[in-house]
């Protein structure tokens, strides 16, 4: 693992330096933007019963869609592209340092456009001088939510990078990716045959997996560890998967 | 790792790809400090092997050795070993020239200290300095391969590869390339790959020409053109009694002289000859001697004719690969003639 510190800081580089991250910022925060102004003139139009930042992370969906495929559809299709995969595997690095490298420099720079948003609560509290609208509760629950959660969203995006050398089609496969993970899973929740009694332990499983009943408890301020370990294992597998899936690709090249 | 062990072993290597065979029993060795070439028409087997050799991948079958290390059960160790570059030679297009190698150098386990001169040094020896500091994606093609080579050489490990390194460059930058090879020649052990002859005839030490993944032929370019041509031929012009005297003044000469084809005289009554012997020194001369004292004879012109490596090439892949043994491909210079 001694190149890992070599291969992160090389790879937040090239990330700051590469279009795309810039197009994922401004459409990030574009989007996150209008939804803030959105929350807020709701807010202003009539009392509510939550606080802003737990409707504000309601949202957390929407961009993860398009900014995380962004991040992470290049990092490793196009290595593969232009057939650097091959010098860096040459030289004395193993797989699982390139994938980790190129992993943790895509998380690093998720956080960072999400810790931006913070940007958004701080203008509230400066203009708004009510403490009723920043509740801090809900705001540290709902980051952590999306640094835990970010965890296995980045590690999936890498995951179908690995399998294509196109960009496009490991961008699309992402989007697929984590649609499934996080609407596909609600969508089967309301499927009717689970509630059937023998049909009791996959309707455990889908609701344990619902990404959406994690968010509304972690917003409360309830951290599950059921539910970090439910990251934290679904990243190691993604990861792990990642690194066969370069490995496998060379074997057939 | 002894001054014994060759820098390079490989036994019996067989590669396939989904039934498809790419290597199939290659078997050589490389010498300390040797800069050996690699020949073959397209699809041979030289990237696969080179490949292979890099540890980048994985053999089907036979055993390679990179300065005693195996390759198979040593990989990480043999990476440190080995400055490679691949085919196409590619590069980060969005990265700064110094930068490139800067992050090179440091995957190599070259400590902070060490890179900064040494990177300077390389950029020297392969004429970067100029261009150090502008971004990879803009430079010409020479540039981008220099970069290449500049990258193989930076860790000074005792084997350098490389998979063609002088495609697409023109002549200028060739010479360039060939002369920085040329000064590796005895501190590294060189492996390159090309299509064009003239450029391994002149860096290479030993030659190994590779056909539909089996070694066709190997030694060096002096030793493949006897063991391939096994003669040496001569081409002579001269005008008069060549039917009747010629083959008797000939045979006078060196008794294995003979005419092995000739053309129809031209306006003046001169004819091209070829004629060729078995012996091996050069027997000009006394044919001239002969030839001009005799008074039958008119003697135009005579020479000796020096078969390129690419005929070799050409009659090496032709022959193919029944007659070679296995056993040719050793590092002596003592080679089989081929009968």
């Amino acid at each position: 693992m001694k190149h890992f510190t070599t291969l992160l800081s090389h790879e937040i580089r090239m990330l700051l330096v590469s279009p795309s991250t810039y197009i994922a910022a401004v459409l990030f925060l574009t989007v996150m933007g209008f939804i803030f102004s959105g929350v807020l003139e709701s807010y202003s139009a009539s009392a509510q019963e939550t606080s802003p930042a737990a409707v504000f992370f309601q949202l957390f969906w929407l961009p993860v869609f398009f900014m995380v495929p962004l991040l992470t559809m290049k990092c490793l299709a196009e290595e593969r592209r232009l057939g650097t995969l091959e010098t860096l595997l040459t030289s004395p690095v193993s797989t699982t340092e390139v994938v980790l490298g190129k992993y943790f420099a895509a998380y690093f720079l998720y956080l960072l456009l999400w810790a931006s948003t913070g940007g958004f609560f701080y203008i509230l509290h400066r203009f708004a001088g009510d403490a009723r609208f920043l509740d801090s509760g809900p705001l540290v629950g709902g980051y952590l939510f999306i640094a835990v959660s970010g965890l296995l969203y980045v590690a999936l995006g890498v995951f179908a990078s690995s399998l294509s050398r196109n960009q496009a089609v490991a961008g699309i496969l992402a989007f697929t990716l984590l649609f499934a993970i996080i609407i596909g899973v609600r969508f089967v929740s309301t499927v009717e045959v689970l509630n059937l009694e023998s049909m009791h332990p996959l309707r455990a499983a889908i609701d344990y997996s619902l990404v959406f009943r994690h968010l509304e408890d972690f917003t409360r301020g309830v951290v599950d560890t059921r539910q970090i370990l439910f990251y934290l294992s679904g990243t190691v597998l993604a990861l792990i998967f990642s690194i066969l899936g370069v490995e496998a690709k060379l074997l057939h090249s | 790792m002894s001054a014994e062990t060759p820098a390079i072993e490989v036994r019996d290597l067989v590669k396939t790809y989904s039934g498809h065979t790419a290597v199939s029993k290659i078997s050589f060795s490389v010498a300390r400090g040797e800069i050996l070439g690699f020949l073959g028409p397209n699809g041979a087997g030289k990237s696969t092997t080179m490949r292979i050799l890099t540890g980048y991948l994985p053999a089907t079958a036979g055993e390679v050795n990179v300065c005693g290390v195996p390759v198979a059960a040593r990989g990480d160790e043999v990476k440190k070993l080995i400055g490679y570059m691949p085919e196409n030679n590619p590069l980060p297009e969005d990265m700064r020239v110094a930068e490139y190698l800067h992050y090179r150098g440091r995957l190599k386990e070259i400590s902070r200290r060490k890179l900064g001169p040494r990177i300077d040094e390389v950029l020297e020896l392969c004429d970067l300095t100029r261009v150090r500091h502008r971004i990879i994606g803009k430079l010409s093609k020479g540039f981008r391969q220099r970069v290449g080579i500049a990258d193989a050489i930076l860790a000074e490990p005792p084997v350098i590869i490389m998979d063609e390194p002088t495609i697409g460059l023109d002549p200028h930058q060739i010479l360039i390339v060939r002369d920085l090879i040329a000064s590796l020649r005895g501190r590294m052990t060189v492996i390159i790959s090309s299509h064009i002859l003239p450029e391994i005839e002149m860096t290479c030490d030993r030659v190994l020409i590779i056909n539909q993944g089996r070694v066709v032929a190997a030694g060096t370019p002096a030793d493949l053109r006897r063991e391939v041509f096994g003669q040496a031929r001569y081409e002579l012009v001269v005008a008069g009694e060549l039917i009747t005297a010629l083959p008797k003044a000939l045979s006078d000469v060196d008794a294995t002289l003979q005419i092995a084809e000739s053309g129809a005289p031209d306006a003046a009554g001169f004819c091209t000859l070829m004629l060729t012997s078995t012996r091996d020194e050069d027997l000009g001369e006394a044919v001239l001697r002969a030839l001009a004292t005799d008074m039958r004879f008119r003697v135009r012109s005579l020479s000796r004719i020096q078969p390129t490596l690419e005929d070799v090439f050409l009659a090496a892949t032709r022959r193919g690969w029944e007659k070679v043994d296995t056993a040719a491909a050793l590092p002596t210079k003592t080679q089989k003639s081929t009968p």
